[in-house]
């Protein structure tokens, strides 16, 4: 199979998809010859044109809301937001009507767009552009939530998220566009609520979302080496939660970590834990459950605070032996 | 020769030399800043304001030191012109202990409250109700300080920007909202972005007054806005003053700058607000070749010690990861 990374994974599902469906099209800041802020629609108005590839406005209200009503009207709109961040002036359209119309008019319409968006931080780009938000919409009922972390989970989300009936909230993390891997040339849906284990292990289950797979994945590495044996679960989707998955895992392990980029405050993690504290998997636990998220603080600019704001391999390693070892 | 030159009596023959070295103080900033980021010694992102430094240091000259100002994320121009000082800039871009925001900030977020800076912004038209807002507090204290609210072309899309207008007009607040045209947001161009010709006209809606003046026009813009400013100061409320510019870079960083020709650039490369400002300034006796000469060097010299500045300092410790936390 051939390499592609993540970023150009996004942009051939939305290209193959575009090809064959002339409802789906992209709205959004900069997408045009600029290719957007981060490089994904490069070549896409040379390919679709500006009616299809619709730059827009800096208007994430009336762009967000405009996503809205052309889904409920008939259109597949993807909507690219720049930054996660700017989620906030687009906030009331998404929560309050791509979110509710269905169920608010009794299973009349539907509001079949994604909203694309990049998150996270580790560009230096500070408070302002660096969140992670997506426990707000997680919050929401009536938006999916999707954050995959490889290349071939991004292509496969995202043909999905497309051919869904509903909103779907999709993010992408900045610092995984340039990551490789496999991925099909054809086209291939990855369903919607499905979660991957990304390394099998018995010791200690790590669940871990967007780039923190990676870290969790690393941590796991230097872990066997001490014959510490971890198995990590990525959800990829928040909303359906795949708890089967998860519960099934940590009945295996009996320890359960959860880690996310997010503020460990009302972050997801919380979520996943009090899931695993409800389920028949608590009486396996052999050790408190261990939440590693952000800290409590907006993303500082400088390099070392802003790693240091996030968790790192070394944070989860340690976690992981902490809990090993709880007797 | 015939002294042809009418401007507001606080602007001095010493003042106007000053303007003169702060233009330089500006373009030399953005230069170095430009050239840190080539060379990867900076981290993040940064907007440079070379080619606009008439509009910054020209409608912040007809302001007196009490009144305010809210700044973008193309704002180091408007923080020298407020009175920042530029190692202590600097070394916030240098991500060190000694900048303004202590190296949390960053480019994009640098505030100098004593001097009546507000703040950069790094939401597009974030700082335009925090404007309005300041002007509430002017008008409700008596105080007696208007607030300068800089802000693109392209936030002038944004609800914030309708939003506000509309409430510093009902609430006939001491606010002048400065909209740089600088023809284009990160790339879409104005003409496809608003469908009037001058933003400026958009005050209408909202009744107040508008005006669009050149923007690389130092001795235009003082006059207009220090009438717009005593008018607001007198009780008269508010308006709107659009700068026609040009922003030499692009947008952040460098770009490909696809979306704009070379001939483009050219042509407001001709219009370079400093060499205009020279010109007059000669012309007037002002200053000589020579003398411009001098504070230009002086300029440059201030800029290469503040980088020596910033290189020097400290970075700032993980141990102030949670200073300044207080929720
Ligand atoms: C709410 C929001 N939307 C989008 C962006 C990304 N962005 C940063 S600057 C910029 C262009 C702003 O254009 P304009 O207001 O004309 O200011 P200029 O950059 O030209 O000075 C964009 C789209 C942002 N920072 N905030
Ligand atoms: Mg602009």
């Amino acid at each position: 199979m051939r390499e592609i990374t993540y970023l150009e994974a996004v942009r051939e599902a939305m290209s193959q998809e575009m090809r064959k469906n002339d409802d789906v099209f992209i709205l959004g800041e900069d997408i045009g010859v600029y290719g957007g802020a981060f490089g994904v629609t490069r070549g896409m108005i040379e390919e679709f044109g500006p009616e299809r590839i619709r730059n827009t406005p800096i208007s994430e209200a009336a762009i967000a809301g405009g996503a809205v009503g052309a889904a409920l009207t008939g259109m597949r709109p993807i909507l690219e937001l720049q930054f996660s961040d700017f989620i906030t002036i687009a906030m009331d359209q998404i929560v309050n009507q791509a979110a509710k119309l269905r169920y608010m008019y009794g299973g009349k319409g539907s509001v079949p767009m994604v909203l694309r968006t990049p998150a996270g931080s580790g560009t230096g780009a500070a408070a302002q552009h660096s969140q992670s938000l997506e426990a707000w919409v997680a919050h929401i009922p009536g938006l999916k939530v999707v954050q995959p972390s490889t290349a071939y989970d991004a292509k496969g989300l995202l043909k999905a998220a497309i051919d869904d009936e509903n909103p779907v909230i999709f993010y992408e993390h900045k610092l995984l566009y340039k990551t490789k891997g496999d991925v099909p040339e054809e086209q291939y849906s990855i369903p919607i609520g499905k979660a991957d284990i990304k390394r099998e292990g018995k010791d200690v289950t790590v669940v871990a979302t967007s780039i923190m797979v990676h870290k969790a994945l690393e941590a796991a590495e230097e872990l066997e080496k001490e014959g510490i044996d971890v198995e990590v679960i990525d959800p990829r989707t928040l909303v359906p939660l795949d708890e089967e998955t998860i519960v099934n895992s940590v009945k295996k392990t009996g320890r359960l970590i959860v880690v996310h980029e997010a503020v460990k405050r009302g972050g997801f993690g919380g979520e996943i834990a009090s899931v695993i504290a409800e389920s028949e998997a608590f009486d396996y636990l052999d050790s408190p459950i261990k939440r590693l998220g952000g800290l409590p603080i907006p993303i500082p600019y400088n390099p070392n605070l802003e790693k240091a704001a996030v968790p790192q391999v070394p944070d989860i390693i340690d976690a992981v032996k902490e809990t090993v070892r709880f007797k | 020769m015939e002294k042809t030159l009418t401007l507001p009596s606080h602007i001095t023959t010493e003042k106007l030399k000053d303007l003169y070295k702060q233009m330089w103080l500006i373009r030399y900033f953005d230069e170095k800043v430009d050239q840190f980021f080539a060379k990867g010694m900076i981290h993040g992102t940064t907007h440079l304001c070379v080619g606009q430094e008439a509009s910054a240091a020209g409608a912040i000259a007809a302001l007196q030191d009490k009144d305010k100002i809210t700044s973008t994320h193309r704002g180091h121009g408007h923080c020298i012109a407020k009175g920042a000082e530029t190692d202590r800039m600097m070394a916030e871009l240098f991500g060190r202990e000694t900048g303004y925001c202590k190296g949390k900030g960053g480019s994009m977020h640098i505030a100098d409250l004593e001097k009546g800076n507000l703040g950069a912004n790094g939401i597009v038209g974030g700082g335009i109700p925090l404007a309005v807002g300041a002007a509430l507090t002017s008008k409700m204290k008596k105080e007696g300080y208007v607030v300068l609210c800089f802000f693109g072309d392209g936030a002038s899309n944004e609800g914030s920007f309708h939003e506000s207008l509309n409430l510093a007009s009902v609430w006939d607040l001491p606010v002048v909202f400065v909209c740089e045209n600088n023809q284009y947001g990160m790339s879409g161009p104005v003409k496809e972005m608003v469908n009037i010709e001058n933003i400026a006209e958009r005050a209408g809606s909202y009744g107040i007054p508008g005006k669009a003046v050149d923007g690389n026009d130092m001795v235009e813009i003082i006059n207009t806005v220090y009438d717009a400013v005593e008018n607001a100061r007198s009780g008269n409320g508010p308006s709107l003053i659009e700068m026609k510019t040009y922003r030499w870079k692009g947008h952040s960083k460098s770009d490909a700058k696809k979306y704009r020709t070379r001939e483009e650039e050219k042509e407001w490369r001709e219009k370079d607000p400093i060499q205009r400002f020279k010109e007059v300034l000669i012309e007037e006796d002002i200053l000589t070749e020579e003398q411009a000469k001098n504070l230009q060097e002086e300029a440059k010299q201030e800029i290469d010690d503040a980088v020596k500045f910033a290189e020097n300092s400290p970075e700032p410790s993980t141990d102030t990861l949670l200073e300044d936390v207080y929720a």
